[in-house]
């Protein structure tokens, strides 16, 4: 693997009235687990089923029903934890969080506070233009998901669906190394992009399938260094967390205005309480969800209906050998394989599919050119049509194909726009339709020479104009271009013009 | 054919096999015998119909010869089990009019063996309680009396339905549940033969929960003969419990020899306490007696921690029972509190358990929830777990050096009467568990066997511990010590 070397980037400095300020930001995302069944029934997962139908005995937590651990959600947090670099606990334990909300049936979450699946990793958060900052995992948990309470259907009664009772959930919990909104954005992503390389999360937003607590605090500038050498959270200041958030922008949006918020009650005496708050994106400010004195006394305790969970390193070893090349790996790959800048290498390894095409069609074929295509043309294209990467209507085969007529000199740049238009909507094998269509470049210079001696010998004015100008003399090529329906190898072109012009 | 009720287990069984007797006639037998029972309070729900229908198909199975022991055998179950189509409600209004869709495990493995089940026993509200008096359906009553007295006894509890309804001779067998002592302290009580096995012997699916790490199943019986023979169909591994132990389970009927030579059993001396009755002692040592003669060898043992035993019981299970029932909040199935104009969840939440809790459940959830809170969770919880660890290395230290079981009172005194226990401390009620709760924390088997009658005639009952998984020898000490008592009391017929 190619090593890349990056530079650290700056905290994000507020300016209040007295002081400038520095931000502190760690993340708790709760990422669904992609499984076919719930993480203790056997009731499916499937996401937007009529209200109640994935239901298992256990999840609406009828009397007498127990818990069964379902061996592929463990095997999901640990090829999760495998995907961070991070230790894999091969004792764990599942505790009772207990409260009482009509949306969780048992009265408690189950969830893994003391002995959690997966220990300490890292991701590699990179921001552009060569800065990037290692965050640290502190852990990731295994837990259920609650179902869904519904306020909003009638005026006096509330509904609940249990479908997403029970469902797995991942809980990565980094420690607080993010220091601005755009890093936490930046981080979030990448844990999306690794969980979907890892297929251990669909990384779906707006069905829920990811979300983030935000847990937010704001330093004197030094302080923060003080805290990274001894790990003694006193340096920092008092954190708020911001809940469930499931959009990027909301989470640089809550970031912003909650570290001015406490900023702002620093400055004037005041105190910052910990607490839980929330974001309302229509105002524009977070509010408290629950003082410290509502705050739940959850009452964990070890789940008596479930044994610890162990598992043996060999078959921690078995998911290691299976686990899919990696974001930093294949772009690093790309990078030196296929000679990409490293922006191109980011774009095209943002997910596995887009990763996956471009690799298919730059194989054997100049990486560089592929990339321009991939990017600009390809996706391009699809963004505009909303469309995403799996949904192309034009393989790698076909654009290949394309971009080999191009290399091959066969037809030139603006025709193979005007192909790749007519593959993309009509389909077809590329030299085929170059050659139906009589598309191939005119490379044939006597042809050439016979249609540039005819537009200047019609156009006199414009030969002494360009005689005494000699950058006039694209107006020729263009005309010539127009006469042979863009089919003349522009570079002859250009060549005989010039030529005759001087002659 | 009037008496066909009264038969053991095994003895119906052998009639049923000699073509001697029909299901049917067992199965009308014991309903005839329940019809008449309404003073005891046993059953509280019957299932007459559903009882002669299975009796029916035992009997064509019968006559095909393709009968397991329990097949067709009239039987009790704990309404602590979940029955399909059957209202199951832990004796608590909580769950009024709750019907499962579902079939206990254990409940399900004796059906599968052709069992018969005539209704669903009376017990104390989620398990809850040492005398039967906590029920939603009212107090059982035992079918026993001191002496010439009127005054109505305590049968125990929890399992207090079951026992009195063996004891009555409404039922061939019933199950049980024990929590700390549930099954072996009401089967001491009324004279009969109550075991529980170790923890993960007995799926726990489909049975309420009380407290999950201490609940076990386990068969109440007439004799020690017959807890072999039910326990062996109740138990056996069950992939829907993750505690479930996927073991072999042994023919425990034929390990059944009575020989007990060359047996190694501990009288642990911190059970025997300041103020214990005379007759316990006695009967005490005429058990260690009658092991000794039937060729065992008799030797002091020493179960140090004993004493943190019953706080540390009283820590545990509440705090696991308060999670537990967190469940029964009238959202999804059985009562919900009628609300008032702007009551919202809370209310709903705050009525329905005032109104569907009993007084001894609120008093368990609320000390459940107190030693789980932030703050007391070191002192309490984590405290009484560390003596939990303490109290199973006691017995593992024993059985390590070569004791094969424990000899000891099941309880610190015969039946008391009904409301006699009404203005005690709670703790003197939980005191009926000093004896037994040990068992449950450490995982063990338990067994108690009536041994004796005290001096106004009430029977009296010793317990046997036994290593953990070796319940068929467990059983087989208990049958040596059963032969060796020879107790045949039975109670006079009043209700």
């Amino acid at each position: 693997m190619l090593d890349l070397a990056y530079d650290t980037p700056k905290p994000r400095v507020i300016s209040g009235a007295k002081h400038d300020w520095e931000l502190v930001i760690g993340l708790e995302v709760h990422a669904q687990v992609q499984s076919n069944a719930k993480l203790f029934s056997g009731a499916s997962t499937t996401f937007g089923a009529e209200p109640n139908s994935n239901v298992a005995f256990v999840d609406s937590a009828m009397p007498g029903m127990l818990p069964v651990i379902n061996e592929f959600c463990v095997e999901q947090a640990v090829r999760t934890g495998l995907g961070l670099k991070a230790k894999i606990n091969l004792n764990s334990a599942f505790d009772r969080k207990n409260y009482f909300y009509p949306d969780l049936p048992q009265g408690y979450q189950i969830s893994q506070l003391y002995h959690p699946i997966v220990g300490e990793g890292e991701v590699l958060v990179e921001l552009g233009n060569g800065l990037a900052r290692i965050v640290r995992i502190e852990r990731i948990h295994l837990e259920q998901d609650a179902g869904k309470s519904i306020h909003d259907m009638d005026p006096n009664m509330s509904f609940v669906d249990l479908n997403r009772t029970g469902v797995a959930l991942m809980e990565i919990v980094s420690r607080p190394d993010i220091r601005s909104p755009e890093e936490a954005a930046a981080f979030f992503t990448k844990l999306r992009q690794i969980v979907r390389y890892l297929g251990t999360c669909d990384g779906n937003m707006q069905n829920g399938s990811m979300r983030a607590d935000v847990n937010v605090s704001i330093c004197r500038v030094g302080q923060y260094e003080k805290y990274q050498e001894t790990q003694d959270f006193s340096h920092l200041g008092t954190r708020c967390e911001i809940k469930n958030m499931n959009s990027m922008r909301f989470i640089q949006a809550a970031i912003e205005v909650e570290a001015r918020r406490q900023i702002a009650l620093v400055e004037g005496g005041g105190e910052v309480v910990q607490e839980t708050r929330l974001y309302d994106p229509d105002k524009g400010e977070t509010r408290s969800m629950r003082s410290k004195e509502e705050a739940h006394d959850y009452r964990y305790f070890p789940d008596p209906d479930l044994l610890p969970l162990e598992i043996e390193q060999s078959w921690v070893d078995d998911i290691a050998a299976t686990l899919p090349e990696l974001p930093d790996a294949k772009k690093a790959r790309f990078i030196n394989d296929f000679k990409l800048s490293d922006y191109d290498a980011s774009v095209l390894t943002a997910d596995v599919e887009s990763a996956r095409f471009f690799e298919e069609t730059a194989t054997g074929r100049d990486g560089k050119i592929t990339a321009n295509w991939v990017i600009n043309e390809l996706f391009g294209r699809l963004k505009k049509e909303g469309h995403d990467i799996s949904a192309s209507p034009v393989s790698p085969a076909q654009l290949g194909g394309i971009i080999d007529l191009i290399t091959s000199d066969a037809i030139s740049g603006k025709i193979a726009k005007d192909l790749f238009e007519i593959v993309y909507t009509d389909g077809g094998d590329p030299a085929q339709i170059v050659e139906d269509r009589g598309m191939k470049q005119v490379t044939d210079t006597g042809a050439i020479e016979a249609a540039v001696d005819e537009i200047i010998a019609a156009n006199p004015a414009q030969v002494e104009k360009a005689r005494a100008n000699p950058k006039l003399a694209g107006w020729f090529v263009g005309q010539v271009m127009k006469a042979t329906g863009g089919k003349a190898n522009p570079k002859a072109v250009n060549q005989i013009v010039a030529r005759k012009l001087n002659g | 054919m009037s008496d066909l009720n009264k038969l053991t287990l095994a003895a119906a069984r052998d009639r049923l096999r000699a073509k001697d007797v029909t299901s049917v006639e067992l199965t009308q037998a014991c309903l005839g015998a329940i019809e008449g029972s309404g003073a005891l309070n046993a059953f509280v729900h019957q299932t007459p119909e559903l009882a002669l229908e299975r009796a029916r198909e035992a009997d064509v199975r019968l006559a095909k010869g393709d009968a397991p022991d329990m097949c067709g055998l009239p039987i009790g179950i704990k309404d602590l089990f979940c029955t399909k189509g059957v209202l199951s409600q832990a004796g608590s209004a909580i769950l009024d009019g709750f019907k499962p869709e579902y079939e206990s495990t254990v409940s399900q493995n004796l059906q599968d063996a052709g069992a018969v089940m005539l209704g669903k026993l009376n017990m104390d509200e989620f398990a809850m309680g040492s005398s039967n008096e906590t029920s939603t359906y009212g107090d059982v009553v035992s079918p026993w009396k001191r002496g010439n007295d009127d005054a109505k006894l305590t049968p125990g509890g929890s399992s207090g339905g079951s026992a009195a309804a063996v004891a009555a001779d409404l039922c061939l067998a019933a199950t049980g549940t024990d929590t700390g002592g549930s099954i072996r302290q009401p089967a001491a009580f009324v004279g009969i033969t109550g075991i529980k096995p170790t923890y993960g012997r007995c799926s726990r699916w489909g049975v309420v929960a009380f407290a999950s790490s201490l609940d076990q199943a386990g068969p109440m019986t007439k004799d020690v003969r017959d807890a072999a023979i039910m326990l062996e169909v109740m138990c056996g591994h069950d992939a829907k419990d993750s505690t479930s132990v996927d073991m072999a389970v042994p023919n425990f009927e034929a390990m059944l020899t009575g020989d007990i030579k060359g047996k190694k059993i501990g009288l642990p001396k911190e059970y025997r306490m300041d103020g214990m009755p005379a007759e316990i002692e006695k009967l005490w040592a005429n058990g260690a007696d009658m092991l000794r003669d039937a060729g065992a060898q008799i030797v002091d043992i020493s179960l140090p921690h004993t004493k943190y035993a019953l706080p540390a019981y009283y820590v545990i299970a509440p705090a696991e029972a308060s999670s537990n029932l967190a469940r029964y909040d009238g959202v999804r199935y059985g009562h919900r509190a009628k609300l008032d104009a702007g009551d919202g969840i809370t209310e709903m939440y705050e009525k329905t358990r005032a109104e569907g809790f009993g007084h001894e459940v609120q008093r368990r959830v609320m000390i459940g929830t107190y030693v789980l809170s932030a703050g007391f969770y070191d002192a309490y919880y984590n405290r009484a777990r560390r003596v939990r660890a303490l109290i199973k290395r006691d017995f593992e230290n024993v059985f390590a050096d070569g004791v094969d079981a424990i000899l000891t009172p099941t309880t610190p005194s015969a039946a008391f009467g009904l409301g006699e226990m009404a203005d005690a401390d709670p703790v003197q009620m939980y005191l009926n568990d000093v004896f037994t709760v040990t068992v449950n924390l450490a995982g063990l088997p338990g067994i108690s066997v009536p041994a004796g009658v005290d001096k106004q005639g009430l029977p009296l009952g010793l317990q046997l511990i036994g290593r953990p998984w070796e319940e068929g020898d467990l059983l087989n000490t208990a049958y040596a010590l059963e032969a060796a008592a020879g107790f045949v009391a039975k109670p006079a017929k009043w209700w």
